[in-house]
């Protein structure tokens, strides 16, 4: 393992003890170590322990991206977790929920910065974030059918009467 | 005479009494008004709609309202291949191509796991760093010009176009470039190079000074942006800012020194920072000030950089890129410091097909711009103008 996934294994291995089997086991890859949260319902909880805790401090939330994962019939979100000031760990978390009408907790509560990229992964991808304070469609139109990256997305045929694909 | 009975109206009530007083009794209770700044404003450089609530000339809440130039980059990655996606990102950022290409193409070779020339090294540094001295040139003569200041604006744009006919002769194209590419280069730069980027930066180096001092010692401009929108560092942080903007709060974050990449890790200079001596720490002014004095530092890094590129005979960049791009099976985040902030990309491949299952472009101006309902609260609608102008904001990168 190189140095930078060893500060990962670091971090991971004080969340693990904390939450446990609701975390998944560690994936040490060398270009964006990350793991699993099994229990989406504790998301928040292991969030702000994240932030929270002094020998973590993951305050930067770089990125949060939607993901279709169709062959586990699964939606989800990976986030780019930091810490700014204090250590140079960094390590990424993945919260999956169910295809049809799935929910992952919101954490925007915990950085604000999650409260446009959740808008945008339910804009694109149709899973609702819970207790979010304001999920409405961020990028398409408030009436737009479908969500665009999905895998199995297909295009409307006409919007107001315009002719979508062309 | 005509009687004055009970008149009232929304604000002024006149009553007659009996004994033939009149009282005139005036409601100074104000209602909000929702009003639209944009979907077209000069001081947003695309096009953004904020709704305001006001009370009067105080805004309660902005609201921004994205989506008019939505071109689905996300949704065209997934069609075309890695190669293919270079020329979308240069549409991203059209202030910045170069870092934008810089960034993706970081992140590509991250999955590739392939060894970059040297001198190719030092090349993508000079063209992004001079990329980014012409980005912060619009965005000060822009900011200047949003503010009231004509000068600034022409200063900016005279020294700007140096770089974009510098660009321009080793790429071929003014703004999109498509020159930066997976593993090398379109091609290496022309003869002359090195002498032609010097005397611009002996060029520009006085110019900058000037326009430092243009603007700094403009007393208009100071009141105009000092104190206003301010952003304390632990909330900007939480908003994930980055770029000149989270400087601007005082935070010494840069990834070119604190995540470094490409050749940034021998090179000397300053990540500058506003101590609060002369703007208030968070403010619009510091805001300007890390772009104001980031130019200079980016002129060191280029003249470094002339010192220690090495010199090749017949050198092809295109040698070592492979035929087909098809990259093992993992993810990847990478990124770069754009001259709005962090540039990310997040990158999903299968390790069987040429495209990518997904990228998403983690951009700074959406991260940047979503802190905006926080820092208009309690403004001036005037000072409104100012803030969206020091976020510097490129809605092609919002929208993507």
């Amino acid at each position: 393992m190189s140095p930078a996934v060893l500060e990962s294994k670091a971090a991971y291995d004080i969340i693990k003890e904390r939450f446990g089997d609701a975390v998944s086991e560690f994936d040490a890859n060398p270009t964006m170590p990350f793991f699993e949260v099994l229990d989406a319902s504790r998301w928040v909880d292991i969030a702000l322990y994240m932030r929270d805790n002094s020998l973590l401090q993951f305050n930067y939330l770089a990125c949060l991206s939607g993901m279709d994962y169709p062959e586990e019939e699964k939606l989800g979100i990976v986030c780019n977790l930091e810490c700014i000031g204090k250590y140079t760990h960094k390590l990424a978390v993945k919260v999956k929920c169910q295809r049809d009408g799935g929910s992952i907790p919101s954490v925007s509560c915990v950085w604000h910065t999650a409260n446009w990229h959740e808008r945008e992964a339910y804009d694109m991808y149709g899973m609702v974030f819970e207790d979010h304070p304001d999920l409405r469609r961020i990028l398409c139109p408030e009436d737009w059918t479908g969500y665009p990256l999905r895998k199995d997305y297909k295009v409307q045929e006409t919007y107001h009467g315009i002719k979508v694909p062309y | 005479m005509q009687e004055l009975g009970k008149v009232e109206s929304n604000s002024i009530r006149v009553t007659r009494q009996d004994d033939k007083r009149i009282t005139i009794e005036k409601d100074l209770d104000t209602e909000h008004m929702v009003l639209s700044m944009g979907p077209q404003h000069p001081s947003t450089h695309g096009v953004l709609r904020l709704e305001c609530i006001t009370d009067g000339e105080v805004i309660v809440e902005a609201e921004p309202y994205l989506g008019y130039l939505h071109r689905c980059f996300e949704k065209h990655c997934e069609n075309v291949d890695y190669p293919g996606i270079v020329p979308y990102t240069d549409r991203m950022d059209y202030l910045a191509g170069m870092n934008s290409e810089l960034a993706y193409c970081l992140t590509v070779e991250k999955l590739l796991d392939i060894e970059i020339p040297r001198r190719v090294e030092f090349i993508r540094v000079i063209t992004s760093e001079l990329n980014r001295i012409a980005s912060h040139l619009v965005a000060i003569g822009t900011y200047a010009i949003d503010l009231g200041a004509f000068t600034p604006f022409l200063f900016c744009f005279r020294d700007r176009e140096h770089i974009m006919n510098l660009l321009e002769w080793i790429s071929g194209a003014r703004m999109l470039y498509n020159y930066i590419w997976i593993g090398g280069l379109a091609y290496d730069v022309p003869a002359d190079f090195k002498k032609r980027v010097a005397e611009f930066v002996t060029y520009f180096r006085p110019k900058a000074v000037e326009l430092y001092k243009l603007l700094t010692e403009n007393e208009i401009f100071v009141k105009r942006t000092k104190g206003i929108g301010i952003m304390p560092a632990d909330v900007a942080i939480n908003f994930a800012w980055s770029g000149p903007m989270l400087r601007g709060s005082g935070v010494k974050w840069d990834l070119r020194r604190n995540d470094p990449y490409s050749v940034y890790p021998e090179l000397d200079f300053e990540v500058p920072v506003p101590d609060g001596k002369f703007s208030d720490v968070g403010d619009c002014l510091s805001r300007h000030l890390v772009r104001a004095l980031e130019m200079e530092e980016s002129l060191k890094i280029i003249e470094q950089c002339l010192d220690k590129m090495p010199e090749e005979q017949g050198f092809d960049p295109r040698a070592l890129i492979p035929k087909k791009i098809r990259p093992k099976a993992g993810e990847v985040y990478g990124r770069a410091e754009n001259p709005r902030g962090e540039l990310g990309y997040y990158i999903v491949s299968d390790g069987k097909s040429t495209k990518p299952v997904r990228c998403k472009a983690r951009s700074s101006c959406f991260v940047n711009l979503a802190a905006m309902k926080d820092l208009s609260k309690g403004q001036l609608l005037p000072d409104l103008v100012a803030i969206i102008g020091s976020i510097d904001i490129v809605l092609g990168e919002v929208d993507r």
